[in-house]
């Protein structure tokens, strides 16, 4: 192993073997299902599996292994599997299924997957993703989830986020919604069938690992506060994203990095933390007391016009009475090919830099108007009041309760927020972390999105691994198994739940001063700021060092009021926030380690002339991943993760630099 | 705006609980009903004392996690969840009551949060499609006539909060059953288990306590997703004919 690097962290071995299949693309999944070994359905029931998370992903699965035979034990935070936080996703899934018989293969949706991703993603898990896409489709339909349909009754499909086919499928704006009920309703299926066993307001705060492999999870009863050891032959991390580092995002409440980090702990690695994506079309930040921000859909881009004040004196007049010729259409003066229907990071990055030249409109939040317009009125005259209503209608209605404004008569004002999360645990192609027996799906793994991922590809990535790939990856471990069974006396339970107790017992002895959404909420205009849309060596330097003693201050100066052993809501928020303190300095040491730009990661250092992002595919063509390491520097933890590189090698695909100009 | 607030306080299910008074200040119109509690919550830690306890989750009106009585109605004044309520519904001044959901089948489990599993328990006893993984047909195999599947979706929209429960004089669970089994039973896919799913979870419905309906409308009125009553007709519809053995 290196020395430190930059102080910061080390460089091990490169990752040897992602599992992945060799031959041509196309059989690959094909012949890795054969591959992997078969379980007897009769051994199946004394087979058991941990499934953490009820979203798109571990709902998924827990319904497919659950009838498939095997014991599932499956957990979520919320008092209900179903509101897992892809319910709130909007516009909708893709699928190769080519019903417009415009052009869409397997092939185009693997291609515009990996371009998406900026080159970052891994060509064969990609090319299996697009693969598998089609039966999602049909397994829902079946399962009865609404989708849109034509007057012939058959489905109806959108093209969306900036691709040429129309392969999105959706259930008007609420198609995350209608996926998550039919896994849900699938998953409740099996409660009844005893196959699976679900665990609500559970939350997950320890995994043990015996004899180097995951046996199990500590959890804690949000009700009683009991703290639970659960055992089992596989463990499932399917908890989502780690948007909420940023405090503020477009995540659920509740969203966190708990399950992933404390499994980064025990060995997981993390892989490409710093890749975060940002969406252009949020409604901005109204005061300090905001506690989340709402997305509105991409599509609105399609029909509105974005724009500032070309004079900083405009910023605080009424929109309508800024002339034509004193409005500054950015996005189609710069880009005048795609105007504004740029991709996500470019729309995002330039209206932060409108902001920064004092040019933002709306309320004043602290000493800047962060917001541009998205104006509608051309698009009210070129089509027709009506028409722009029965294609927004209900966005404008979710707009103007937010905000008091209609943007029917005053243009709405947008701003960008944290969206999405493409790090996470590292996975080879069997979706497996580097513990044994401990797997990620969804959006906690490192996924399939490279640097960046398309619109409705999520949604398409959860349900992949929670229906199609996991349970035809985990069967060639639980082979194996029943594994010797684990005592709870076992030094390892032992020990897992001593860390568990203990920090608890920490967090309401400190008894500080400030509360823990102060600290979360400064954590977040750290890691917004320097960790953002923009990165630069300064500023994450500046960061890492911010965090550090934020994190001091925080195991000093905390207040978690109440008590271990009931329903205590400031405990869970602080036990989630120590895992982002710690979360927020990794992704700032990967991004600082990351000297290009390239999908969701901007670094200022790397750009071309025209202020478009630069890659270097020559350096940092691999995926990152981070072993976990702390050395103690004082009262507090310093990291010092090791990286290890997973090269990405294009057989298929050809590396070009993308252009939108 | 300055308000007043009386909310239900309660340390846990075996505690009686009552009502506690709190005055904020310098709200905003901008602010969610929840923000506002958030900044009543971070004043009571800075004073030493614990938070009000209560539900949500995506704050955009979804996931269906957050429900309170506000003033006595489900999720406040307007039609909407509680999360999505902004204060610009109230005037300055005014005295607002804040309570849990209020139905013995849906238990308090502190403050304002309360146990709504037995809306679970009704999904697992038949509220699904059985198709397993990897055993479906062709997805265009099966057209769905454009109104149908537009009805499926209207009642698939439920977000399963409760409201309905929370606003009936009976505490009836028919509406969000209902709704349910209006949006399997419009689809072709359904037919198959459309009777012995009915009975199923009229029974599961019935044994977890909630009332029957009476056909007050209470429920519809209060629903943030303007799930329309006459699917309790349907409901009950599919139960006689089941019951006969007519599909
Ligand atoms: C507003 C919004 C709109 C979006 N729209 C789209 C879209 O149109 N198309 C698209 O493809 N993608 C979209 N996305 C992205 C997509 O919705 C998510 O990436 C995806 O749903 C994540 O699913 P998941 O199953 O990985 O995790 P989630 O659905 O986030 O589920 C996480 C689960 O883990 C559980 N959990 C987490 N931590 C713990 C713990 N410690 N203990 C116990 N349980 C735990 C939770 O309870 C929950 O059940 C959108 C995202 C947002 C925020
Ligand atoms: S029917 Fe309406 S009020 Fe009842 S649970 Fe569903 S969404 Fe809530
Ligand atoms: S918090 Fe999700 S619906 Fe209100």
């Amino acid at each position: 192993m290196s020395d430190l690097i930059q102080d910061l962290y080390r460089e091990g071995e490169p990752i040897a073997d992602t599992k992945c299949p060799d031959g041509p693309i196309e059989n690959r999944w094909t012949e890795a299902k054969f591959e992997n070994k078969l379980v007897n359905p009769s051994n199946r029931r004394k087979l058991s599996v941990i499934i953490v998370g009820t979203g798109l992903a571990g709902g998924a699965a827990a319904a497919t292994l659950g009838e498939a035979g095997y014991h599932v034990k499956s957990f979520c935070y919320q008092d209900s599997p179903r509101r897992a936080h892809s319910i709130a996703a909007q516009g909708g899934i893709n699928a190769a299924k080519n019903y417009n018989d415009d052009g869409d293969s397997t092939y185009r949706l693997f291609y515009d997957t990996v371009k998406g991703g900026d080159y970052r993603s891994r060509e064969t898990n990609v090319y299996r993703l697009a693969e598998v896409s089609t039966a999602i489709i049909d397994q829902c339909v079946a399962q009865g989830v609404p989708f849109a349909r034509e007057y012939g009754g058959l489905l109806d499909n959108r093209s969306f986020g900036g691709v040429q086919v129309a392969r999105t499928f959706y259930a008007r704006g609420q198609t995350g919604q209608q996926l998550l009920i039919g896994a849900y309703q699938a998953m409740e299926r099996q409660v009844t069938a005893g196959t699976v066993e679900a665990f609500t307001r559970h939350e997950m705060l320890e995994v043990i690992v015996v004899d180097g492999r995951a046996r199990g999870i500590i959890a804690r009863d949000m009700v009683t506060g009991e703290i639970e050891t659960h055992l089992a032959d596989a463990v499932v991390l399917a908890s989502g994203g780690y948007g909420n580092v940023y405090f503020l995002s477009t995540n659920a409440m509740g969203c966190n990095v708990t399950a992933t980090w404390r499994a980064h702990r025990k060995g997981a690695y993390f892989g490409n933390p710093c890749y975060t994506q940002i969406h252009p079309t949020c409604i901005p930040v109204s005061g300090e007391h905001q506690a989340k921000l709402t997305l509105m859909s991409e599509s609105l881009r399609n029909d509105g016009r974005i724009w500032v004040p070309k004079n900083r004196d405009d910023c605080d007049k009424d929109p309508r009475d800024i002339p034509e010729e004193d409005r500054d259409y950015y996005l189609e003066r710069i880009y005048p090919a795609f105007g504004n229907l740029v991709p996500r990071d470019i729309a995002s990055r330039q209206a932060k830099a409108m902001c920064d030249d004092g040019r933002g409109v709306g309320p004043k939040v602290g000493d800047f108007r962060r917001g541009v317009y998205l104006d509608f009125a051309d698009a009210m005259e070129r089509l027709s009041r009506d028409q722009v209503a029965a294609k927004y209608g209900n966005l404008f209605d979710m707009y103007q309760r937010i905000t008091g404004e209609s943007p029917y008569e005053v243009p709405m004002r947008i701003y960008p927020a944290v969206h999405y999360t493409m790090g996470g645990l590292w996975v080879d192609y069997d979706l497996e972390t580097t513990i044994p027996g401990l797997f990620a799906a969804g959006e906690a793994n490192f996924s399939d999105h490279g640097a960046n991922r398309l619109g409705a590809s999520s949604l398409m990535q959860c349900l992949a691994d929670g229906y199609f790939v996991l349970p035809n990856t985990i069967r060639d471990y639980l082979a194996a198994g029943p594994f010797e069974k684990v005592d709870e006396q076992h030094e390892a339970v032992v020990e897992a739940r001593a860390e568990v107790t203990g920090r608890i017992e920490k967090l309401l002895s400190i008894n500080g001063e400030r509360t823990v959404d102060s600290f979360h909420r400064e954590l977040g205009h750290i890691m917004w700021e320097y960790c953002g849309m923009e990165r630069s060596e300064e500023g994450l330097n500046k960061a890492i060092e911010l965090i550090r003693s934020l994190r001091a201050e925080f195991w000093r100066n905390v207040r978690v009021l109440g008590s271990a052993d009931t329903l205590n809501q400031s405990l869970e928020k602080a036990g989630r926030v120590v895992d982002f303190l710690e979360l927020g300095e990794l992704m700032c040491i990967d991004a600082l380690h990351r000297r290009e730009s390239c999908g969701g990661h901007f670094r200022a250092e790397s750009q071309t002339e025209d202020g478009e992002a630069l890659r270097d595919d020559d350096k940092f063509a691999y995926v990152a991943a981070w072993e976990f390491g702390a050395d103690r520097t004082g009262d507090d933890v310093a990291l010092t993760p090791t990286l290890h590189k997973e090269d990405l090698v294009y057989n298929f695909i050809e590396l070009k630099q993308r252009s939108y100009k | 705006m300055n308000l007043t607030l009386k909310i239900w306080r309660q340390s846990g299910p075996d505690d009686r609980g009552d009502f506690a008074t709190y005055d904020v200040r310098d709200i905003s119109d901008d602010m969610s009903f929840l923000e506002m509690l958030d900044v009543l919550n971070e004043d009571l830690i800075g004073k030493g004392q614990e938070p009000v306890a209560f539900d949500s989750d995506c704050r955009e009106g979804i996931c269906g996690t957050c429900g309170l009585m506000i003033s006595g109605q489900a999720h406040g004044p307007e039609v909407t969840t509680t999360c999505q309520l902004h204060m610009r519904s109230f005037s300055d001044g005014e005295t607002i009551t804040v309570e849990p959901w209020r139905a013995s089948s849906f238990p308090v489990l502190r403050d304002l949060v309360v146990d709504r599993s037995a809306f679970d328990r009704i999904i697992q006893s038949g509220g699904y499609i059985s198709v397993n993984t990897g055993a479906a047909p062709e997805a265009h195999s099966v057209p769905v006539p454009k109104a149908n599947a537009d009805r499926a979706f209207d009642t698939a929209t439920c977000i399963g909060c409760g409201a309905c429960v929370a606003a009936c004089p009976n505490a009836s669970g028919m509406l969000f059953m209902g709704a349910k089994i209006a949006h399997l039973g419009e689809l072709p896919q359904g037919q198959p288990e459309r009777d012995s799913r009915v009975v199923s979870m009229v029974n599961q419905h019935d044994a977890e306590g909630f009332g029957g309906c009476t056909n007050i409308g209470e429920c519809a009125a209060a629903c943030p997703k303007e799930i329309p009553l006459d699917v309790i007709n349907q409901l009950n519809k599919d139960f006689r004919k089941a019951k006969k053995g007519a599909h």
